[in-house]
């Protein structure tokens, strides 16, 4: 297929794959979706980018060093509120009691909030991992 | 604000967060990652002495994840069997890490290093994790954490076959964690929770007791998977004799004895008072099986030529001998199961390290080859000793007392189980036997060993002569781990 | 007997797949065949859990006003899960299928086998 074709729409689409990417992740609580859906669909929209445009353009959007920091960023996070938890007087992953201006139930949700979006954060770093690191093998075969 | 409060939760987390700290450092500074790794496991270990402390005090601890009451929440219960495997777990991760620094440098390539060292802690974590969880589903998610890293520990070296070995691995070790996952819906289907302790108080309330025995059987089978009891062993010998070395030393010695851990927790916590009339159905065939691998592991042992091989052999049979005195069900039956998961993991742990000690070394695998090294590396040969002889059963190394205890609960229950393991023993003698002859009496001497310099690295010898040490300590003062266990087996039996 | 068929048709459809994916992963050759038949297999169980979770005339388990019926949303959290868990099992057979072949130029287990 003529690639013009195929880039052109990838170009129109990839941001909107994005936004409906990140509305999953931050409405998890509440509707179908959450960190681990939302952080798949944001890293199919670079996948199809690397299908579009070659494999050395989505390496340039998304290197290898950016990507393990997403990757350990997203998990020290979630570990991260955990001991907040602790270091506030509770249990682990107790965040309803830390000390923060907002009644408990708006702590909770900001809290859940914030998990989400690590794990989708974490989520699209594996993802793409996977699939740039196993396309670059396979290339240098043929 | 009181720590010892949070021991459980701190034993696990530390690692996990340390695993991603160890690849995030990883990216500036390839050779922190060693270090980073010894400090996190080190901590860890630290925690779960305090932990053991604790639980002697109080016999069992709660601790409610996210401030959520049970039926609710996941809950973590720490009981005198769970704190004992934590310090076991522990420690031999811990000698792990500190293990492989000469090693892994000289297998690896120092790209991979941050992926080795944050695999390394994730198998720990995984481990303390099944270990300390009192919730079913909770179990079936740290081990699939610690299997996956384990898959990939076994291919990281990519050496011949190694790739392959793994791959068998995986595929046979996921039918196991797919049937754990079936079971753990089953028993949700029945009794509507997940907690352990909440499903054991609302089983009885059951009438059909064969829709209870499958689930129980669908999810022994796929523990049994994963500690690689006879018929289901034939991922083992490839998987441990191919990976490399330390990791050898966490497969054999620490994953294994979870999947028999496990099996432990659910048919005796989980299941206890429902089969209190009905053990037979279960305990029978798991018997038997327990006793053809004791036989068909150590013949097997017998004909290998290469020493990793023949080690992976072994495991098979240990794992026999515990899961006879689990399936026995009786007080001297089980203590002598569980202190043997003990000091077979002493025990195969330094003798995997010996091995990889003198591959290091010298590079030879095969049992030929160790014609005369006695004299050569005195040290490791003779940590080898204690060890084997420790799993060989010979007094005063630890290994006699467990096998005495197993065989006197044997015999309690039939004749057959006790002959089984005197010539399972005897087996196990003829091929421990083979090596330290090849090694002491041989009239050969090991011309190509490299004498310049000491024997081993530091940070290669200080992990064996400790687990020799320990190999020789619990079998001098057996009443330390055995009043430890006492109280384990009671807590277990009285359900 | 042929009357128990009609309410519990998921799970005998889960039992199926179950059965087919391990005949998959036994029998045939070719190893990506045997990544498939580990998939199906994964997926055979996740159909059991999310059938064992429904109840007659439950709404989907969102918050919604006016709805006081829903199926049971636990058997969700436990299929996202599995879910996961097939997706870290897959992806890593596959890498370790394009290295083997890379190696031994050859996916067949027979002739794989015999090294």
């Amino acid at each position: 297929m003529n690639p013009v074709v195929i880039r052109t729409i990838t170009r129109v689409l990839v941001p909107f794959i994005q936004l409906f990417g990140l509305y999953i992740i931050v409405h998890g609580p509440v509707s179908p979706g959450g960190g681990f859906q939302g952080g798949v669909v944001v890293g199919s929209s670079i996948i199809l980018v690397a299908l579009a445009y070659g494999l050395d353009d989505a390496e340039a959007m998304v290197n290898h060093r950016i990507r393990i920091i997403m990757d350990c960023v997203g998990s020290l996070v979630y570990a991260g509120i955990g001991l907040l938890g602790i270091a506030a007087g509770g249990l682990f992953l107790q965040y309803g009691i830390i000390p923060l201006p907002f009644p408990p139930a708006r702590i909770n949700n900001l809290m859940i909030f914030l998990i989400g979006s690590a794990i989708g954060v974490h989520i699209m770093a594996l993802v793409l991992s996977l699939f740039l690191h196993t396309a670059k093998e396979a290339e240098v075969d043929d | 604000m009181n720590l010892s409060l949070h021991y459980p939760i701190l034993v696990i987390v530390i690692l996990f967060a340390g695993a991603y700290l160890t690849l995030l450092l990883g990216l500036l500074n390839k050779k922190i990652c060693y270090y980073l790794a010894v400090l996190f496991s080190f901590v860890s270990a630290l925690f779960s002495i305090g932990l053991l402390l604790l639980v002697l005090e109080n016999n069992t601890i709660s601790y409610y994840v996210g401030g959520w009451e049970p039926p609710y929440g996941i809950e973590l219960t720490v009981d005198p069997l769970s704190a004992f495997m934590s310090l076991i777990v522990a420690i031999i991760g811990f000698l792990v890490a500190v293990f492989s620094k000469n090693y892994i440098e000289h297998e690896i390539p120092l790209e991979k290093h941050p992926a080795y060292y944050s695999l390394l802690q994730l198998i720990i974590g995984g481990m303390q994790g099944a270990l300390m969880t009192g919730d079913l589903f909770n179990l079936f998610v740290m081990t699939e954490i610690f299997s996956i890293s384990g898959y990939a520990l076994v291919a990281i070296a990519q050496k011949k076959g190694s790739l392959l070995a793994s791959f068998r691995y995986l595929l046979l070790a996921s039918i196991g964690t797919t049937f754990i996952l079936f079971s753990t819906g089953f028993i949700y289907m029945l009794t509507g929770s997940l907690n352990m302790e909440d499903i054991s108080n609302l089983l009885p309330l059951i009438d059909n007791p064969w829709v209870m025995y499958s689930g129980l059987v669908l999810l022994i089978i796929g523990f049994a998977i994963k500690s690689a009891l006879f018929p289901l062993h034939t991922w083992l010998p490839d998987a441990h004799s191919i990976a490399p070395s330390p990791v050898s030393v966490l497969l054999s010695a620490l994953v294994i004895k979870i999947g028999a851990y496990s099996i432990i927790r659910v048919v005796y916590t989980v299941f206890g008072e429902r089969l209190s009339g009905g053990f037979e159905i279960i305990g029978v065939p798991l018997s038997w099986m327990a006793s053809m691998a004791i036989l068909v592991g150590s013949l097997y042992a017998i004909f290998q030529t290469d020493i990793k091989r023949m080690l992976a052999y072994s495991s098979i049979a240990h794992v026999g001998y515990i899961l006879l005195g689990v399936s026995l069900a009786s007080t001297l039956s089980l203590t002598g199961g569980i202190f043997h998961m003990l000091n077979h993991a002493l025990g195969k742990a330094c003798l995997f390290f010996c091995a990889g000690a003198v591959i290091y070394k010298t590079g030879k695998r095969n049992i030929s080859d160790y014609a005369g090294l006695s004299s050569k590396m005195p040290i490791t040969m003779a940590a080898f000793t204690i060890a084997a002889s420790s799993l060989m059963g010979i007094p005063p190394a630890s290994g006699f007392m467990s096998k005495f205890y197993l065989g006197l609960g044997a015999y309690q229950e039939n004749w057959f189980f006790l002959a089984v393991i005197l010539i399972g023993s005897l087996f196990g003698g003829i091929y421990f036997f083979r090596v330290l002859a090849t090694a002491y009496f041989s009239s050969e001497k090991a011309l190509y060993v490299d004498t310049k310099g000491p024997e081993l690295p530091l940070s290669m010898l200080i992990p064996i002569v400790i687990l020799a040490i320990a190999s020789l300590t619990f079998g001098i003062l057996e009443d330390v781990p055995v009043t430890l266990i006492e109280q384990a087996v009671e807590l277990l039996l009285t359900k | 007997m042929i009357d128990l068929l009609p309410p519990n048709l998921p799970y005998f459809a889960s039992i199926a797949l179950l059965l087919i994916g391990l005949y998959a992963m036994i029998s045939k050759r070719n190893l990506i065949k045997k990544i498939m038949g580990l998939n199906i297999f994964s997926t055979s169980v996740l159909l059991f859990l999310i059938a064992m979770g429904y109840r007659e005339g439950g709404a989907p388990p969102i918050e919604a006003e006016g709805v006081t019926h829903y199926v049971n949303p636990l058997p969700h959290a436990l299929v996202l899960t599995g879910i996961v868990v097939a997706l870290a099992l897959t992806s890593f057979a596959l890498i370790l299928i394009i290295n083997i072949y890379k190696e031994h130029k050859t996916l067949d287990s027979e002739k794989l086998k015999n090294l």
